[in-house]
C-alpha cells in the first residue's frame, strides 16, 4: 500500500439545514484505485464537489499530504493537485485537443508567445506514456465521448495532479473503450497517482479497484480491500435498510392495458423496448444512470425521435410528435430536472399549476381568473403545497414544495397516464412520503403510472411491476414480490 | 503514404472558408473586369484597397467582440467622435506631430471602448443594449463637440491629410496600418495566451471560468481593443476623406458585422479568425466598388449588404447545425 | 401570516411601476415650475404627436422582449411599409387601401424575421441586424435620394388630426386603444401567459405542450404589424415617405420598453410600466424642447437612459429579492 495522500475525517455538509453528507471518512493512497460506492443520493457527488472546491464542508477536516487544507475554489483545489473528470465533460468544442488541455495555463515562450511546440510536445509525451491513440491536433467537436474522456485524463496529467477523481467514467463507453480506459488508469497507478473511482458497476470495480468506501444516505458506512470482497456484502452495505413499512401499496384493481410500447428503439441509444401499462398499475423502471430509461420516455412522448417501434393507446396505434400531442391524450410527464424542465421559478404558483390546462380555463381568448384561482386552490390543496399565497413566485418555495407544484400541474390535466422521472429526487423525507401517497391514490383511481427511479426501496415498495434496463435494453421484468434489492442490482449491472 | 496525406491537406484546404472566399473574390474581380477592363487597373485597384483598409481594421475590432458572443454596435459612432476630436485638434494645434495624433486617437478610442467594456463586463448589461446606448451617447457627443459644424479639408494641415497617403515601399500608409493591425491581431488571437482565452470565453463561458480564465477581464479587454481600433480607424477615415462631421461612419457597424459573418465568424461566439475577416472585408470592399462600375445604383448597396448578412448568417447556421447534430448524435449514442 | 403580507405590501409599493409614476409626476411638476406653458392642456395634447408612433411599437416590442428575443429592425420595417404605402398612393390607391397596405407589409416583414428566428433558430440579433439594412436598403434602392409626397388629403389627416371637435389627437386614441388591447393580450389571455413562460424557460414551455416556434412567429408578425400601423401615422403626419424615415428609432423604442421594467433577459415585465415609460420619455423630450435643449443632446440622454433603464430595474429587483432570498442570476454577455 502506498502513502496516504488524502484523508477526510468527519466531513459534513448541510444545505440550508438539510443534510447532504454527514460524518464522511475517506482515505486515498498513492498508486491505488479507490472505489466510492453508493446509490444515487448517497452523497457521492457532494463529496466530489467538496474535494474540487465547489462546496465547502460545514464540519470536518481534510488533510492533504499530512497537512490540513481548505479548498477555496475549483482553481485552488486544482493548484493543490486535485482534478476531477466529470461525466459531462466541459470543453471547448471548436478548439484542438492540445489547446483544450492547456486552456488557462498555456505554455509560453519567454513569457510572451504561446509556445505551441512545447505544448504539443508535452501532450504528445503524455499521450505516448499512456499509450493512447488520439490526434492531438483534432478539434474536440470531432471526437467521440470516449476520446473526450481521454483528453480529460491527459489534462489531469498535464497539470500534474496527484489525485484524479473519475465520476462514472465508464457510463458512456463501449466495452472496448472501457478496456482502453482501464489500461490508462493502470498507468496512472504505476505513476503513483491516487484515483477516486465512482461507479456502480461491480464487475468493473473488481477489475480495476484496490479499495472501496461505501456511502449510504449521505453517511459513511464502511470500507475495505477490494481483494476478496464479496459483492453481496457490498450491495448489502449500499442498500442497508430493510424495505420499510413506508411503502404499503394500496390495493388498486389493475385494469386493462392503457398504454403499450412495442419494439421501441432509437439507434445507438436504446433497443427493442416493449412494455404494457395498465390502468391502476405502477410500473417501475429501474436501471443505472445512463441505462436509457429517460431516453425511452422522451422518445415515447415525442421529445426525441424514435427510429422504430409502435405506441398504442387503448389498443390503437398513435403518433406523438411532441408533448402537446401527449397532453391532448391526457398523458402527463413529470421530468427529472425540476428546475429546468418542471416549473418556471420566476412565475407565480397559479401560472405554474394552470400551465398545461390553460385552454380549458379560457372563455373566448381570455383566461377566467376565478376559475384559474379555484383550480390552483384545488390542486395545491390536494398536494398540500405550503405557500403564503398562490401569487407567490415558485422560487420562494422549498424543493419539496416545488415538486408538489409540478405534480399539481400535471394532476390538473386529470391524466390517464402519468410518467414520472425520478419523482422524489432531492426532496425531504416528509414530502417523499406525501408523493408516494399520491401515487398510490392516483393508481387507486385508475391512473396508469410509469415511474423511473434509481432508488431501490422506492422501486420495490411502489411498483406492481418492475422493468430493469441495462445498456439500452430491457434486462429483466419482475412482478411484485419477485425481486429484491440484490436481484435488481445484479440485473442492472449485469452481474 | 506521403501522397495520401498531401491529398488530405489539399482537401482540407479546399474545404476552408478562406479558400472559398478567395475564389469568390477572384471570380468577382474577373467578372467585373470583363465588363470594365480598367477595374483591375493599378490605380483603381489601389483605390479599392485603400478604401477597404479602414473596413479591415474596424472589422478586426468587431471580430474580438463577436468571438466572445457579443456585438459592438458602437464602432461607427466611436469613429465619428474620435475623428472629430482629432480633426479639431489638428485645426487648433497644427504643430502637433502626426504620430501623437495617432496615439491620441488610439487612446481616446480605447477609452470609449473601455466604457462599453465596463457596462458589459462589470454591470452585466447585454452587449447589444449597452452598445446601442453608447451609439446615441457617442453620436450626441460628436454633435455637441462639433456644434453641428463640419471640419473641412482646407482647415486641415497637409501633413494630416498625408497620414494615410504616405508611401512606403510603394504602398500607402493606409495599407500598412491595415496590414499591421491584421498581422498583430492574427498573432494576438493565435499566439498570445490572452488571445486564445477569447476563444475559450466565447466557446464555453462556464468552462472558461473553471479553467481559470478571468472572464470579465477578457470582456473588458475585448471592448477596449475594439475601441482603440475604431479610434485609429476614425483618424484614418477623417484624414483620407478630409472631412469631419457628426454623421461620419454612420452605419459602419453593419459593414463590419457583414465582413465578419462573411468571413465565417459565428454569432454565438468562439469561432472566427483574422484571415477570414480580412477576406470578408475585401469582398465587401471590392463589391461596393464594383457596383458603380457595372452601373448598379449606389442606393442598392445597403439592401445588398443586408441581404449578404442574412445569407451569410443563414449559411453559417445551417453549417453549424450540421456539426451540432453530429455532436448531439454522438452524445445520444453514449448517454 | 400578517408579517409576510405586510412585507409583500411594502414590496409592491416599491415596485418599479410606482417608482416610474413618482418620477413622471416629479418631472411634470419640475417642468411646470420652470416653464409654465408646459402643463397647458393643448400643449400637452399636442406633444403626444411626437411619441405615439414609438409608443405603439413599444407595445409589441414588450412582447418580443418578454418572450426572450430582441428586434432592432423596427425603424427599417417602418420605412418598408411607408414605401409600400407611397407606391400604392402613387399608383392612385384610395386612403382606405393605403391604410391597409402599410400594416400588411409591416406584418409580412415581421413574419420574415419571425420565420428565420423561430424555424431556422438563428439568433434574433443576427436576423434583425440583417433585415435592418435589408429592409431599409430596399427603400433606398427604390427611392434613391427622392421621397414620395403624393398622398391623398384624407390620408394626411390621420397622423395630424384631432378627434372631432376635441383637442384629442388621433394617434393618442389609436395608441390608447392598442395599449388596452395589448395589455389585455399580455395579462389576460393564454397567448400572453405563454409569452412569459417561453421567456423564462423554453424547456418547461415545450414540455407543457406550448409551441415555442409558433408563439415566436406570431409575436414577430404582430410586431411587424404594429410597425406598419405606426408607419401609417408617421407617414401621414410628416406627409411623405423618405428612405431615412424614422432613422434610429430602435434605440428609443427599446429604451422605453426596458425602462418600463421589462427584463432584457426575458420573462418579466408589465404593460403598465411600459405605458408609463412611454409617457415619461415623451414628456421628457417635450420638456427639454420647451427648455430649448437641442435634440442631439436629448439623444445623449436617451443613450444614458437606455443603460440606466437596464441597470436600475434590475437593481431594484435585486434589492427587493434580497429581502427574501439572495439570488444571483446567471447571464451571458
Amino acid at each position: 500500500m502506498g502513502d496516504v495522500v488524502l484523508e477526510m475525517r468527519g466531513i459534513s455538509k448541510y444545505f440550508a439545514g438539510v443534510k447532504a453528507v454527514e460524518g464522511m471518512n475517506l482515505t486515498a493512497r498513492r498508486g491505488e484505485v479507490h472505489a466510492i460506492i453508493g446509490e444515487n443520493g448517497a452523497g457521492k457527488s457532494t463529496l466530489v464537489k467538496i474535494l474540487t472546491g465547489i462546496h465547502r464542508p460545514t464540519a470536518g477536516t481534510i488533510r492533504l499530504r499530512g497537512e490540513e487544507v481548505t479548498f477555496r475554489s475549483p482553481r485552488d483545489s486544482q493548484a493543490k493537485g486535485i482534478t476531477a473528470i466529470h461525466q459531462e465533460v466541459s470543453t471547448f468544442p471548436e478548439l484542438t485537443v492540445t489547446e483544450n488541455i492547456f486552456m488557462g495555463h498555456h505554455a509560453r515562450w519567454k513569457g510572451l508567445l504561446v509556445d505551441q511546440k512545447a505544448m504539443r510536445g508535452r501532450v504528445k509525451q503524455i499521450v505516448n506514456e499512456l499509450d493512447i491513440d488520439i490526434d492531438i491536433d483534432a478539434h474536440i467537436k470531432d471526437l467521440s465521448m470516449a476520446e473526450r474522456h481521454l483528453v480529460e485524463i491527459v489534462k489531469a496529467l498535464s497539470i500534474e495532479a496527484e489525485i484524479v477523481i473519475m465520476d462514472e467514467p465508464t457510463s458512456a463507453l463501449s466495452i472496448q473503450e472501457v478496456e482502453d480506459l482501464f489500461r490508462v488508469i493502470r498507468r496512472l497507478k504505476e505513476a503513483g497517482k491516487a484515483i477516486l473511482f465512482i461507479s456502480h458497476r461491480f464487475e468493473e470495480l473488481r477489475q480495476i479497484a484496490d479499495y472501496y468506501t461505501v456511502l449510504r444516505d449521505g453517511q459513511y458506512v464502511g470500507e475495505g480491500s477490494m481483494e476478496g470482497a464479496d459483492v453481496d456484502t457490498i450491495i448489502h452495505m449500499m442498500v442497508g435498510r430493510k424495505i420499510s413499512e413506508l411503502f404499503p401499496k394500496g390495493d388498486a384493481t389493475i385494469g386493462p392495458v392503457v398504454l403499450e410500447a412495442r419494439g421501441l428503439a432509437r439507434v445507438g441509444v436504446f433497443h427493442d423496448v416493449t412494455f404494457a401499462l395498465r390502468s391502476g398499475e405502477i410500473l417501475g423502471f429501474y436501471g443505472l444512470v445512463g441505462a436509457g430509461r429517460s431516453e425511452v420516455v422522451r422518445a415515447l412522448l415525442g421529445i426525441d425521435r424514435k427510429t422504430s417501434g409502435e405506441i398504442l393507446l387503448d389498443g390503437k396505434p398513435i403518433v406523438l410528435r411532441s408533448p402537446s400531442d401527449a397532453i391532448k391524450r391526457r398523458i402527463g410527464f413529470i421530468p427529472e430536472d425540476r428546475h429546468d424542465e418542471g416549473v418556471v421559478v420566476n412565475l407565480s404558483l397559479r401560472a405554474n399549476v394552470t400551465m398545461v390546462v390553460l385552454k380549458s380555463l379560457c372563455e373566448g381568448p381570455f383566461i377566467n381568473r376565478s376559475k384559474e384561482k379555484a383550480l390552483t386552490a384545488e390542486y395545491c390543496g390536494k398536494m398540500e403545497v405550503k405557500a403564503t399565497s398562490y401569487e407567490q413566485e415558485v422560487k420562494a418555495l422549498s424543493g419539496g414544495n416545488q415538486q408538489k407544484v409540478v405534480i399539481a400541474k400535471w394532476l390538473a390535466l386529470d391524466p390517464r397516464v402519468l410518467i414520472m422521472d425520478e419523482p422524489t429526487k432531492g426532496i425531504d423525507v416528509g414530502t417523499k412520503a406525501a408523493v408516494h401517497a399520491f401515487m398510490r391514490e392516483l393508481a387507486a383511481r385508475g391512473v396508469a403510472i410509469l415511474a423511473i427511479s434509481s432508488e431501490i426501496p422506492e422501486i420495490l415498495g411502489m411498483s406492481d411491476t418492475v422493468i430493469v434496463m441495462r445498456e439500452g435494453r430491457v434486462a429483466g421484468r419482475f412482478a411484485k414480490g419477485e425481486a429484491d434489492s440484490e436481484i435488481l442490482i445484479k440485473t442492472a449491472t449485469g452481474n | 503514404m506521403a501522397n495520401k496525406s498531401s491529398n488530405q491537406r489539399i482537401i482540407k484546404l479546399l474545404r476552408r472558408r478562406e479558400t472559398l472566399l478567395v475564389a469568390i473574390i477572384l471570380f468577382l474581380v474577373v467578372a467585373v473586369s470583363l465588363r470594365a477592363p480598367n477595374f483591375i487597373g493599378f490605380e483603381n485597384f489601389s483605390d479599392i484597397l485603400n478604401d477597404t483598409g479602414i473596413l479591415v481594421i474596424v472589422s478586426i475590432a468587431q471580430l474580438g467582440i463577436l468571438l466572445l458572443g457579443g456585438i459592438d454596435m458602437s464602432v461607427g459612432s466611436n469613429m465619428a467622435l474620435t475623428s472629430i476630436v482629432i480633426a479639431s485638434l489638428n485645426v487648433s494645434r497644427p504643430d502637433l506631430p502626426m504620430a501623437s495624433l495617432i496615439a491620441i486617437s488610439l487612446a481616446l478610442g480605447a477609452f470609449l471602448g473601455a466604457f462599453n467594456g465596463f457596462l458589459v463586463a462589470y454591470l452585466k448589461i447585454p452587449s447589444v443594449i449597452a452598445t446601442l446606448g453608447t451609439i446615441s451617447i457617442y453620436r450626441g457627443m460628436t454633435f455637441l463637440y462639433s456644434n453641428g459644424y463640419w471640419v473641412n479639408s482646407y482647415q486641415m494641415s497637409e501633413a494630416f491629410k498625408m497620414i494615410p497617403r504616405e508611401l512606403f515601399l510603394g504602398v500607402s500608409a493606409m495599407l500598412w496600418y491595415a496590414i499591421a493591425v491584421a498581422v498583430l491581431f492574427h498573432l494576438f488571437y493565435n499566439r498570445i495566451k490572452t488571445g486564445r482565452e477569447f476563444y475559450a470565453v466565447g466557446g464555453n463561458l462556464e468552462a472558461a471560468g473553471f479553467a481559470g480564465v478571468n472572464v470579465p477581464r477578457i470582456q473588458f479587454l475585448a471592448f477596449t481593443l475594439s475601441g482603440a481600433l475604431a479610434g485609429l480607424a476614425g483618424t484614418l477615415y477623417v484624414s483620407r476623406y478630409a472631412i469631419a462631421q457628426s454623421g461620419t461612419a454612420s452605419g459602419f457597424e453593419f459593414q463590419t458585422v457583414a465582413a465578419c459573418v462573411i468571413g465565417g465568424v459565428s454569432f454565438s461566439g468562439g469561432l472566427g479568425n483574422v484571415p477570414g475577416v480580412v477576406l470578408g472585408a475585401l469582398f465587401l470592399g471590392i463589391l461596393n466598388n464594383a457596383l458603380p462600375v457595372v452601373k448598379v445604383s449606389p442606393f442598392y448597396q445597403m439592401s445588398l449588404q443586408g441581404g449578404i448578412i442574412l445569407l451569410a448568417v443563414i449559411l453559417n447556421t445551417l453549417g453549424d447545425r450540421n456539426t451540432r447534430t453530429k455532436i448531439i448524435k454522438r452524445r445520444d449514442f453514449h448517454e | 401570516m400578517s408579517k409576510p403580507s405586510v412585507r409583500a405590501g411594502l414590496l409592491r409599493a416599491l415596485s418599479w411601476e410606482v417608482i416610474l409614476l413618482v418620477i413622471l409626476v416629479g418631472m411634470m411638476v419640475g417642468f411646470a415650475l420652470v416653464a409654465p406653458n408646459f402643463l397647458k392642456y393643448a400643449n400637452i395634447m399636442n406633444s403626444t404627436f411626437g411619441f405615439m408612433e414609438k409608443g405603439i411599437i413599444a407595445l409589441t416590442v414588450t412582447l418580443v422582449i418578454i418572450c426572450g428575443e430582441i428586434d432592432i429592425s423596427l425603424s427599417a420595417m417602418i420605412a418598408l411599409s411607408s414605401l409600400a404605402m407611397g407606391l400604392a398612393s402613387t399608383a392612385g390607391a384610395p386612403t382606405g387601401v393605403i391604410v391597409l397596405i402599410g400594416p400588411l407589409v409591416g406584418a409580412a416583414a415581421g413574419s420574415f424575421n419571425g420565420i428565420l428566428i423561430s424555424r431556422l433558430e438563428i439568433p434574433a440579433i443576427a436576423v434583425t441586424l440583417g433585415t435592418m439594412s435589408f429592409f431599409r436598403g430596399i427603400t433606398y434602392a427604390v427611392l434613391g435620394d427622392k421621397g414620395i409626397k403624393d398622398y391623398p388629403e384624407g390620408f394626411l389627416a390621420l397622423g395630424n388630426g384631432l378627434i372631432g371637435e376635441t383637442n384629442i389627437p388621433i394617434p393618442l386614441v389609436v395608441f390608447a386603444v392598442l395599449a388596452l388591447v395589448m395589455g389585455m393580450l399580455l395579462h389576460r389571455t393564454r397567448f400572453g401567459r405563454y409569452a412569459y413562460i417561453v421567456g423564462n424557460s423554453k424547456k418547461v414551455a415545450t414540455y407543457s405542450g406550448i409551441s415555442v416556434a409558433n408563439l415566436k412567429l406570431a409575436i414577430f408578425t404582430l410586431n411587424g404589424l404594429f410597425c406598419g400601423i405606426a408607419s401609417v401615422l408617421l407617414t401621414s403626419r410628416i406627409g411623405s415617405t423618405r428612405p431615412n424615415i424614422a432613422n434610429q428609432w430602435d434605440i428609443e423604442i427599446i429604451t422605453a420598453v426596458v425602462l418600463g421594467g421589462v427584463a432584457i433577459t426575458g420573462g418579466k415585465g408589465r404593460m403598465v410600466g411600459v405605458l408609463l415609460s412611454v409617457f415619461l420619455l415623451g414628456f421628457l423630450k417635450y420638456g427639454l424642447g420647451i427648455l430649448n435643449v437641442q435634440g442631439k443632446v436629448a439623444i445623449i440622454f436617451t443613450g444614458f437612459l437606455l443603460i440606466l433603464a437596464v441597470v436600475l430595474p434590475d437593481f431594484v429587483r435585486r434589492v427587493n429579492e434580497r429581502f427574501e432570498y439572495g439570488s444571483a442570476r446567471k447571464r451571458a454577455i
